[in-house]
C-alpha cells in the first residue's frame, strides 16, 4: 500500500531510487520507524532524502498522503504484519539475535506472543501519542532493532519526553529556505561551478611521480633516479558577459554573487560586460566604457575555443534590439545582435546562457523567446537547478541556431 | 569536549550533547541496518561532537579521519611507502626485501581489523576531490579491500559504525548517497539550545542565559549576515560572559538595534558583518532621533 506514497514522492520530483525504498522497507520489517506517524516520516526521511534541499517537498507530499486518513498509519502496519510470509519474518528476525536475546524472548511467550505485543502496543501508542520511544526503546530485548543504539536504555542527552508539538512537523516547513529552486547565494553558485573543471597537470614539476620513479630507478640498476611531474589543477576557462544597467538593475544583485562565486572559482576567468545584447563592442570597465572597450572580434581572436562562455543577461528588451539593424537602444549598430551572438556561439561553442528573470515570464516575452531560439534552448535560470543543468549543457557543444551567418 | 560535567551519580559523567529525536533515530537506523549515515548541518551544530558522543556511549573505539583537499581514498585504506623502501634499498637495509613493512595502515584497516566493533569518522567529506565518495563505495558496502601489494584481503571482523559529515562545499554523488543514511542537523530551536547550554554551563544564572539567548536569537535574524552565529559560537561567547561575571541587567539594556552585544567579537567573526550591523546600529540610532 505504500507504493502509491512512492509513486507521489517520485511524481514531486524526488529522485528515489529502488534501492533506497528497499532499505525503508527493510527497515520497517526490522520495527525501525513503525512506531508512529511522526517516527515513520523522521525514518522514511532518513532513507529516502539525501539532500536537505528536498526537505520540504518531501514534508508537503507526506502531508498530503497522510492528511485525512488517521487510520491509515494503523492500516499500514498491519499490513506490515500480515502481508509478509510469517516463515520469513521469523527466520529474518531471530537470526539477529544472541542466544541470551532468545531466552528472552522465550520468557516473554515467544515470538508469536511478542509480535501481538507489539502490535497492540503500537496501537495504544497511536491512540495515546505520548511516551516516546519508551515502549520499544527500554529494555534491549526488542527484536525490533530499537536497542540498537542504547542497550542498557541510555539516552544521549535528557530528552525527556516528546515536546507536545501543535502542528506536525512535516507541516510546519521548516525547510523551506533549502529548496534547491530557490534563487541562491555564493557558497552555492560556488557549488554548481566547482562541477564545471577540468583537471590537467600543467605549470612547475614540484610533486613526485612515483610511478615513474620506480620504473627509472629499476632500469637504472637500482639508482635513485628521482621523476617529478606537475600538480592537477582545474584547466577549465570561462568567458563570462554580464549584461548590465537598464532592467538588469533588478538583478543586480544576483549577477554580482555570480561573479564573486565565479571569480574565486576560477582561476581563468575573463569578464566583460554588456549592454541589453551583444553587438560589436564588448567593455571591461563600466566607468569608462566608452572610451576602452573590447571589440567583439577582438574578443573572437584572442580567446580560444576552448573557453566556456557564459552570458548572463535577462535579454527582455524590444525584439528590434535582436533583430534589425540599429535595434541598439544606445548606438547605431551595422549589424543586428542577432548576428553577433551567432558569431559568439561559432567561436565558443560550448555555450550557455543564464537569465535571471523568472521562468514563467520567459514565454509572455517575445525577446526572451527569440534569444532562446538563438541559444537553441541553452537558457536557464539563475537557481540551483538552473546553473547546474547549464553546467551540465556546457559539456556539449551547441548546435547552432538555423541561419548561422558565414562571413 | 572539554567541559564534561561531572555526575556524582555514576562511572559515566553525564553528557552535555544533546539530541533530537530525530536523530537518535537516525543513528538507531545506521546501527541496525549496518548503513553509513552521513549528517549535514550548519556549521558548528555538532556534526563532529555526535561521533564522539556515539563511540562514548556505545564504549566503542573511535576511529577518526579528517578529510582534507588532499586527502585520496586509498590512504584510508593504508599507504605503500615506497619512498622508504627506495631509500632502504638504497643503504642495503634488511627490511627491504619484505614489503609488508612499507605497508603503512589507514583508518578503515584499523576500524576493520578492531576487535569489537568501533565508531569510524570521516570529517567533512566534502572536502575531498569529487570523486573520492565513489572511491570509498565498495569498501564502505563491502566493509573490505584487497592489498594489492601483498594480495591480502582486509575484511571487517564487525561492522564498524560510519559517521560521515559534510558541510555542503560540494555536492556527494548519488551512487554514495543512495548507500547513506541521510540526516540533516537543523538549527536547534530555543528549547533545545536552552538544554544545550543547561548541559554545558549548568550553572549559569538563569536571567543572564535568558537575555543572551535574546540577543542571540535576534542576532541570527539580522538579514544579510554572511556567517551567522551557531551553537559553538554561543557556548564561546556565554563562557567569555561568565567568566566576566556580567550581570543579566547589562545585556538586558542592549538592544542589539542600538549597540553592538558585549564581547560579539565571539558572535561575529566576520568584520564585514561587524560593519554591517554597525550601520544598522547607526541608521536605527538615526530614526530614534528623527522620532524623538
Amino acid at each position: 500500500m505504500l507504493l502509491d506514497f512512492h509513486d507521489r514522492l517520485r511524481q514531486a520530483g524526488l529522485p528515489i531510487s529502488l534501492n533506497e525504498w528497499l532499505t525503508l522497507m527493510q527497515g520497517l520489517q526490522a520495527g525501525l520507524g513503525t512506531l508512529n506517524l511522526e517516527n515513520f516520516h523522521a525514518f522514511a526521511r532518513l532513507c529516502l532524502v539525501k539532500n536537505e534541499a528536498y526537505y520540504d517537498r518531501f514534508d508537503q507530499v507526506f502531508s498530503d498522503y497522510w492528511s485525512g486518513q488517521s487510520q491509515t498509519f494503523d492500516t499500514l502496519l498491519d499490513s506490515l504484519n500480515t502481508a509478509i510470509p510469517e516463515e520469513w519474518l521469523r527466520s529474518a528476525g531471530l537470526e539477529d539475535l544472541s542466544e541470551e536475546q532468545r531466552a528472552q524472548v522465550e520468557a516473554l511467550g515467544g515470538w508469536d506472543a511478542l509480535m501481538e505485543t507489539l502490535a497492540k502496543r503500537l496501537e495504544e501508542q497511536q491512540e495515546e501519542h505520548h511516551g516516546g520511544s519508551r515502549w520499544i526503546g527500554t529494555g534491549g530485548t526488542s527484536p525490533f532493532g530499537h536497542s540498537g543504539f542504547n542497550p542498557e536504555g541510555i539516552r544521549i542527552g535528557q530528552t525527556g519526553k516528546r515536546q507536545g508539538r501543535a502542528v506536525k512537523v512535516w507541516d510546519q516547513r521548516r525547510f523551506r529556505d533549502l529548496d534547491g529552486t530557490q534563487e541562491i547565494g555564493t557558497r552555492n553558485f560556488k557549488m554548481a561551478l566547482r562541477k564545471l573543471r577540468r583537471l590537467a597537470r600543467d605549470g612547475r614539476p614540484d610533486r613526485l611521480d612515483l610511478d615513474e620513479t620506480v620504473r627509472a630507478t629499476a632500469s637504472n640498476g637500482g639508482l635513485l633516479d628521482i621523476h617529478l611531474r606537475a600538480e592537477r589543477r582545474n584547466a577549465i576557462k570561462v568567458l563570462l558577459l554580464i549584461d548590465i544597467g537598464g532592467s538588469m538593475d533588478y538583478h543586480a544583485q544576483l549577477s554580482e554573487t555570480l561573479f564573486s562565486a565565479a571569480r574565486s572559482e576560477f582561476k581563468r576567468l575573463d569578464t566583460y560586460w554588456f549592454h541589453n545584447f551583444l553587438y560589436e563592442k564588448l567593455w571591461q570597465d563600466s566607468a569608462r566604457r566608452h572610451t576602452q572597450f573590447t571589440s567583439t572580434p577582438e574578443l573572437i581572436r584572442t580567446y580560444g575555443k576552448d573557453h566556456r562562455l557564459i552570458i548572463v543577461g535577462d535579454a527582455t528588451m524590444s525584439p528590434y534590439e535582436i533583430m534589425v539593424p540599429g535595434g541598439s537602444v544606445e548606438h547605431w549598430n551595422q549589424e543586428p545582435g542577432a548576428v553577433w551572438l551567432q558569431r559568439l556561439q561559432q567561436a565558443f561553442p560550448h555555450c550557455v546562457w543564464l537569465n535571471p528573470e523568472s521562468p514563467q515570464w520567459w514565454d509572455s516575452t517575445p525577446s526572451v523567446r527569440m534569444t532562446r531560439e538563438l541559444m537553441a534552448d541553452r537558457m536557464f535560470p539563475m537557481t540551483v537547478n538552473g546553473l547546474q543543468q547549464a553546467i551540465d549543457c556546457l559539456k556539449s557543444p551547441i548546435n547552432p541556431a538555423t541561419g548561422a551567418d558565414h562571413d | 569536549m572539554t567541559t564534561v560535567k561531572d555526575s556524582a551519580s555514576g562511572a559515566m559523567p553525564a553528557s552535555n550533547y544533546i539530541t533530537t529525536d530525530d536523530l537518535q533515530q537516525a543513528v538507531d537506523a545506521a546501527l541496525t541496518l549496518q548503513r553509513p549515515l552521513l549528517i549535514k548541518g550548519e556549521p558548528g551544530t555538532g556534526k563532529t561532537e555526535l561521533a564522539i558522543e556515539v563511540a562514548r556511549r556505545l564504549n566503542a573505539p573511535l576511529h577518526s579521519w579528517h578529510i582534507k583537499s588532499t586527502t585520496r581514498a586509498q590512504q584510508g585504506l593504508y599507504e605503500y611507502d615506497a619512498v622508504s623502501r627506495l631509500r632502504d634499498s638504497q643503504l642495503g637495509d634488511e627490511r627491504v626485501a619484505d614489503i609488508n613493512n612499507y605497508i603503512v595502515r589507514g583508518v578503515l584497516w584499523d576500524a576493520f581489523v578492531s576487535e569489537q566493533q568501533s565508531v569510524v569518522l570521516i570529517d567533512e567529506i566534502d572536502k575531498a576531490d569529487i570523486e573520492f565518495p565513489n572511491d570509498l563505495l565498495q569498501e564502505l558496502d563491502q566493509m573490505s579491500f584487497e592489498v594489492y601489494e601483498t594480495r591480502q584481503t582486509i575484511r571487517a571482523r564487525q561492522r564498524p559504525l560510519v559517521i560521515i559529515t559534510s558541510n555542503n562545499e560540494k555536492e556527494l554523488p548519488d551512487a554514495f548517497l543512495r548507500r547513506c543514511f541521510f540526516h540533516y542537523i537543523s538549527f536547534p530551536d530555543r528549547s533545545t539550545m536552552q538544554r544545550i547550554v543547561d548541559a554545558h554551563y549548568p550553572d549559569i544564572k538563569q536571567d543572564l542565559l535568558s537575555a543572551a539567548l535574546e540577543v542571540f536569537f535576534d542576532l541570527r535574524e539580522v538579514p544579510g549576515l554572511k556567517k551567522k552565529p551557531s551553537t559553538s559560537e554561543l557556548l564561546d561567547w556565554l563562557k567569555l560572559l561568565i567568566a566576566d561575571d556580567l550581570p543579566a541587567e547589562a545585556l538586558k539594556a542592549d538592544d542589539i538595534r542600538t549597540v553592538l552585544p558585549r564581547m560579539h567579537g565571539a558572535l561575529l567573526k566576520n568584520e564585514q558583518d561587524v560593519h554591517l550591523f554597525e550601520r544598522l546600529i547607526f541608521l536605527n540610532r538615526q530614526q530614534q532621533n528623527k522620532r524623538s
